[in-house]
């Protein structure tokens, strides 16, 4: 068998065991973003956007459906990554792949495509639940949907990182409760930046979820607080930073051994 | 060790350290080879080394120094190609508890490249033969301790490798699943798979290996052929169980039979001697057997003098 075959089929073994993973249990990981949309849009788009009024240019519902779809797309990709890199260490699965020739970019791969594929099929629920509460018009599906598989890379990159170095349970939700979920709501899922003082505003440039979410809110609406070249070129960045320290990570074979051994 | 001479080694290990980052020195240069297609028992008490030696050779612990070669491909090398060669019987359950033994297996072959219709037949070959295949279907965590022993097995041979690698596989589990453990292990060995088996049940090792390495804190204190180990011992005791009660046993018999209750007698016979000459003795005396068995494993017994033996030089060699 030549290596080319070889890793082809490593790769897509882990790529389905990733997504077979979290298909198994959509209890857990498909209904619960589907839930918290759905209460976003009852409270903050039915109960208090018409207070509201609109924003820039649309309505209040309207202008939340894209920072909603991409806050579903980062938790899932980045939760999905962390948490099944972890209980393959913290179980000793990992040795499974560890004793196999996978090389380790190969593992990187699997489990980056595990949480690709999650974001990315949230995102498409969350979207669809979405159409049955506001207007979904999505300007630019191209844009769109660059922005969606983008993001959840850069996340899956960060969840892998995280899956890495956790020791134990609770690093595995450390990162996304105490890091994840107060960037993704100061990076103006339910505001724009421009309504924020001066200095604000400058403090938010320096959150890399309002570029994100900004690109998706282009994709939709056509209207974005910040440049769409700067926010492709700063997702350009994160992901070029994260996966050249995640491949230096897995590269070393410890990594997966962290509290194991 | 020379290319030619790793022609015919499964597996060579030659000055293999290594030092825990917590500074514990788990080997201290280790050297031993073992030839393809040998049944080899690597023994030594918890603790001892074994487990560093199989993580270093399956890349699940990185080395301090030393060479270790698979099938004549240097790990430092390949490893990859190395580690295709190799089916790993662990310790410790590793698997998803959650998946069911189909998937366990069939992504196990896909690790290392076998196509999903192949190892689905490798998966109906070896499931069956373990006697999983019911089970297949069912969560893993559910399996029994036995089956999921035979499971780890079964997956470590899916992509048919040609040197397997047994840390305890049959520790935990009960005695009839273990001889037919044994049974299949023996069968493997003799379609040419080389097997490496650390035990702790020496009896196990007795009756499968044909050499055997001992590892005491981290050096390996002995590596010999089966049978010539055998020779080094002095002594051996056997257990006699008498058709009648024996009222007692003459003086001159004293020193080296002993009757432990009137129908159980145990005799010591030195090497060189034959067990004819007992039967003789006893038939002379009308005592007669039932039946024979050691009092204790013969390994077991040459184990504990070579471990009391190497705490002895540790000492005398801590005093001086």
């Amino acid at each position: 068998m030549n290596s080319r075959h070889y890793v082809a089929v490593a790769l897509y073994t882990l790529c389905r065991k990733e997504i077979t993973r979290f298909m198994r249990i959509w209890t857990q990981t498909l209904i619960p973003p589907v839930i918290t949309t759905c209460l976003y849009f009852l409270i903050f788009g039915n109960l208090i956007g018409p207070r509201i009024g609109p924003m820039q240019g649309h309505t209040y519902i309207d202008f939340i459906v894209p920072g909603l779809v991409l806050m579903s797309v980062i938790t899932g990709s980045y939760t999905n990554v962390a948490s099944s890199f972890f209980s393959a260490k913290f179980q000793r699965f990992i040795e499974e792949i560890m004793v196999s020739p996978v090389p380790s970019y190969v593992i990187l791969l699997g489990y980056l495509a595990g949480g690709i594929c999650r974001g990315v099929l949230v995102g498409i629920v969350v979207l669809a639940v979405s159409a049955l509460f506001a207007t979904v018009n999505i300007t630019s599906p191209v844009m769109t949907a660059a922005v969606v598989v983008l993001t959840a890379l850069v996340f899956a990159l960060g969840g892998m990182l995280n899956g890495m170095f956790a020791k134990k349970f609770d690093d595995v939700s450390i990162i996304p409760n105490f890091v994840l979920t107060p960037l993704i709501y100061l990076g103006g899922v339910f505001y724009s930046v421009r309504m924020l003082p001066d200095i604000w505003q400058l403090v938010s440039l320096a959150n890399p979820i309002l570029y994100v979410i900004n690109i998706a809110r282009y994709g939709f609406l056509g209207s974005s607080d910040v440049g769409i070249g700067v926010s492709f070129a700063v997702i350009g960045v994160a992901i070029v930073v994260l996966t050249h320290f995640a491949w230096c990570c897995s590269s070393a074979a410890t990594v997966y051994a962290i509290d194991v051994r | 060790m020379n290319r030619s001479d790793l022609s015919n080694t499964a597996l060579s290990v030659s000055n293999l350290a290594k030092t825990y980052v917590n500074g514990r020195v788990a080997l201290k240069g280790i050297s031993f080879a073992v030839e393809q297609g040998d049944f080899y028992a690597l023994l030594g008490r918890n603790g001892a080394g074994k487990s560093t030696t199989i993580g270093i050779t399956c890349s699940l612990v990185k080395k301090s120094a030393g060479k270790v070669h698979v099938f004549g491909i240097d790990i430092d090398q390949d490893f990859g190609r190395a580690k295709s060669h190799i089916g790993l019987v662990p310790q410790e359950i590793n698997f998803n508890q959650f998946e069911s033994p189909w998937n366990i297996v069939i992504n196990h072959a896909g690790y290392y490249g076998v196509h999903r219709t192949v190892a689905a037949q490798q998966a109906e070959k070896y499931l069956t033969k373990l006697g999983l295949w019911d089970h297949r279907d069912t969560a893993s965590r559910r399996l029994s301790g036995g089956m999921k022993r035979r499971l780890m097995i079964a997956r470590a041979l899916m992509h048919e490798p040609r040197l397997l690698i047994l840390d305890e596989p049959t520790a935990g589990i009960d005695f009839e699943t273990r001889l037919s453990m044994w049974e299949f292990m023996q069968e493997l060995n003799q379609q040419g798979i080389t097997i490496i088996l650390t035990t702790h049940y020496l009896q196990e090792a007795e009756k499968l290996c044909r050499n055997v390495g001992v590892i005491e804190l981290g050096e390996l204190i002995l590596d010999v052929d089966m049978k010539s180990l055998f020779l080094q011992l002095s002594q051996e005791t056997y257990v006699l169980d008498l058709v009648l009660p024996a009222k007692g046993l003459p003086d001159r018999l004293q020193g080296y039979m002993r009757l432990i209750d009137p129908t159980t007698l145990e005799v010591d016979i030195t090497r060189g001697s034959s067990i004819n000459q007992v039967f003789e003795t006893l038939s002379e005396l009308d005592i007669h057997v039932v039946s024979i068995q050691n009092k204790s494993n013969r390994l077991e017994t040459l184990f504990m003098e070579l471990l009391k033996n190497e705490a002895e030089s540790i000492r005398a060699s801590q005093d001086a």
